[in-house]
């Protein structure tokens, strides 16, 4: 069986989802596999909806655009509403419990993850460490496909330069979201 | 060999492959889906030597373009469906010059300004000329990040080659998502003597003329059949990406970011056991009607998937007329496909065509 994963990541502009987006697919291609990255985009702004969809695995890419990811990452309640429906059965979502009502878990179909991303994010010190929170919880949930060394190998490359002093604490964030990251 | 790849835009790929074809000229205006590439263009082409212009329309843009050919220089410029209609006026100006430039349409919702959305409703303005007049441009389909970044290499090559402009059109998917992309040089650059026709000052050489007038009785009608002749010279240019055709009775054929997103489907139903395989034209013009034609001769059946209300499926019709007729699916602009939008009408195709 070959190695086929696919993602999106969907919450507010402004919370950081085409930065862990980057980072997933980055780590990824570190890892010598193939990988695209979709970013919606358009008429987005801060406060309105953002995704990203990663598709990543070891044969070649054919649609980089999936209706029926396997995994999703929803960091708001309306991201949770539009994506949990749509994800591939026995795939999973990792819930940003701070923001999004994680009893609405479709716990019958789906494998499902809480995580309090602002809450644990603003513990580490600082409130926009919320996106890296979920990534990790993200990672979890991946189990062997990807281990989360390799996305914290890669942050130093996929951070703008104004967050480059930021490295050690994103990387904190991670570690700290995969293992708060509580099954539903 | 090292093969290190960075992770980069299609937008990305066609700036950083354009340099490497040794592109020392950029004008451009900005547009959605493709502004990244003068904005990449601004900084990267100034730092190569060359020059950046951020004109004022594309149509003053298209306009650089020709001066900047005229004078022989490797010149591109790049933009998206409205602003590519702009441009028409010099395309037409350069194949009849005869006139080596790319022009790269990152193609968008249309007609009119439509949406910024991906598209591919452009795919006559780019296969039949676009602008007046009979010519045509040599028109390459990339499908994703790699192919946009070699396809402008290529394209330089095509294009003075030929002495002719040459299209790259990708669209909003293939310039705004991001893959890995191994980045290369070419080991020689031909501009296949560019000295005998440029514009470069003519003291102590006769003067080199570049027009596209020609009023004098029959003048015209021979340049016109020179131009043919070279349209039909482009021929052996062709090339289409053929996936698991050999023992397929359902061809699908779909171009750019929409061929790739067929494959998935493709191969989905493959493994389900149904008797399908893809055909991707790459050169759009020239198009890939032999090897259809070959298909059709064993009697495959077709289905042409397009981004659009149905164009390139004229072409795959002209290309198996005599053998087979081609179903049609079009998805309408205004929302980008999944590979689930293919499944059903691939299975439809199959069983009318059982």
């Amino acid at each position: 069986m070959s190695l086929y994963s696919s993602a999106i990541i969907a919450g507010f502009g402004g919370q950081g989802i085409m930065l862990i987006g980057n980072l997933l697919a980055y780590a990824a291609m570190r890892q010598g596999l193939n990988v695209t990255f979709m970013p919606v985009y358009g008429v987005e702004m801060r406060g309105g909806t953002s995704s990203c969809t990663v598709v990543f695995s070891d044969e070649e890419i054919g649609s980089p655009i999936i209706r029926h990811p396997q995994g999703v990452i929803v960091l708001n309640q309306p991201s949770l509403e539009r994506f949990q429906p749509r994800v591939e059965k026995d795939g999973f979502i990792i819930i940003n419990s701070s923001l999004a009502q994680a009893n609405q878990a479709d716990t019958g179909r789906l494998r499902c993850f809480a995580i309090p991303a602002n809450d644990l994010a603003e513990k580490l010190g600082n409130a926009r460490l919320l996106n890296m929170v979920a990534l990790g919880a993200y990672f979890k949930a991946l189990g062997s496909l990807l281990p989360l060394e390799s996305a914290e190998n890669c942050l130093e490359q996929v951070s703008p330069g104004q967050s480059q002093s930021m490295l050690s604490l994103n990387a904190e964030a991670l570690r700290a979201g995969y293992a708060e990251a509580k099954a539903l | 060999m090292e093969d290190k790849k960075i992770f980069i835009r299609g937008n990305e790929a066609v700036c950083y492959g354009a340099l490497s074809a040794g592109a020392r000229c950029y004008f451009g205006y900005p547009i959605t889906p493709q502004s990244e590439i003068p904005e990449m263009m601004s900084k990267a082409m100034p730092e190569a030597g060359g020059s950046f212009v951020q004109a004022e329309s594309e149509l003053a843009a298209a306009s650089m373009l020709m001066g900047a050919a005229a004078a022989g220089v490797r010149a591109f410029t790049s933009s998206s469906s409205p602003g590519v209609s702009l441009m028409q006026e010099c395309i037409s100006y350069m194949s009849g010059s005869q006139l080596p430039a790319v022009i790269v349409n990152m193609n968008r919702g249309g007609p009119g300004l439509g949406d910024i959305g991906s598209a591919q409703g452009d795919y006559y303005q780019a296969t039949r000329g676009g602008g007046h007049g009979d010519y045509r441009t040599l028109t390459l389909a990339p499908s994703g990040c790699q192919e946009a970044h070699d396809m402008m290499i290529r394209a330089f090559d095509l294009a003075f080659k030929y002495r002719n402009p040459v299209l790259v059109l990708g669209d909003g998917v293939v310039g705004t998502m991001k893959e890995p992309v191994r980045l290369w040089t070419p080991s020689q650059i031909n501009s296949h003597a560019a000295a005998s026709w440029q514009v470069s000052g003519a003291a102590g050489r006769e003067k080199h003329v570049l027009k596209s007038l020609y009023l004098l009785d029959g003048v015209l009608a021979a340049h016109n059949r020179k131009l043919q002749e070279k349209f039909a010279a482009m021929r052996a240019e062709t090339e289409a990406e053929c996936v698991e055709t050999a023992d397929a009775s359902l061809v699908v054929v779909a171009y750019g970011s929409i061929g790739r997103i067929a494959k998935s489907a493709v191969r989905l139903l493959r493994s389900q056991g149904l008797k399908v395989g893809l055909v991707r034209p790459i050169t759009l013009y020239p198009f890939p009607d032999k090897v259809l034609q070959d298909l059709a001769e064993h009697g495959k059946k077709f289905l042409t998937i397009e981004h659009n209300c149905g164009q390139m499926v004229d072409d795959v019709r002209l290309a198996i007329r005599g053998y087979a007729d081609s179903d049609f699916h079009g998805h309408m602009p205004g929302a980008v496909p999944a590979m689930d939008d293919f499944i059903g009408p691939i299975e439809e195709a199959a069983r009318r065509t059982a």
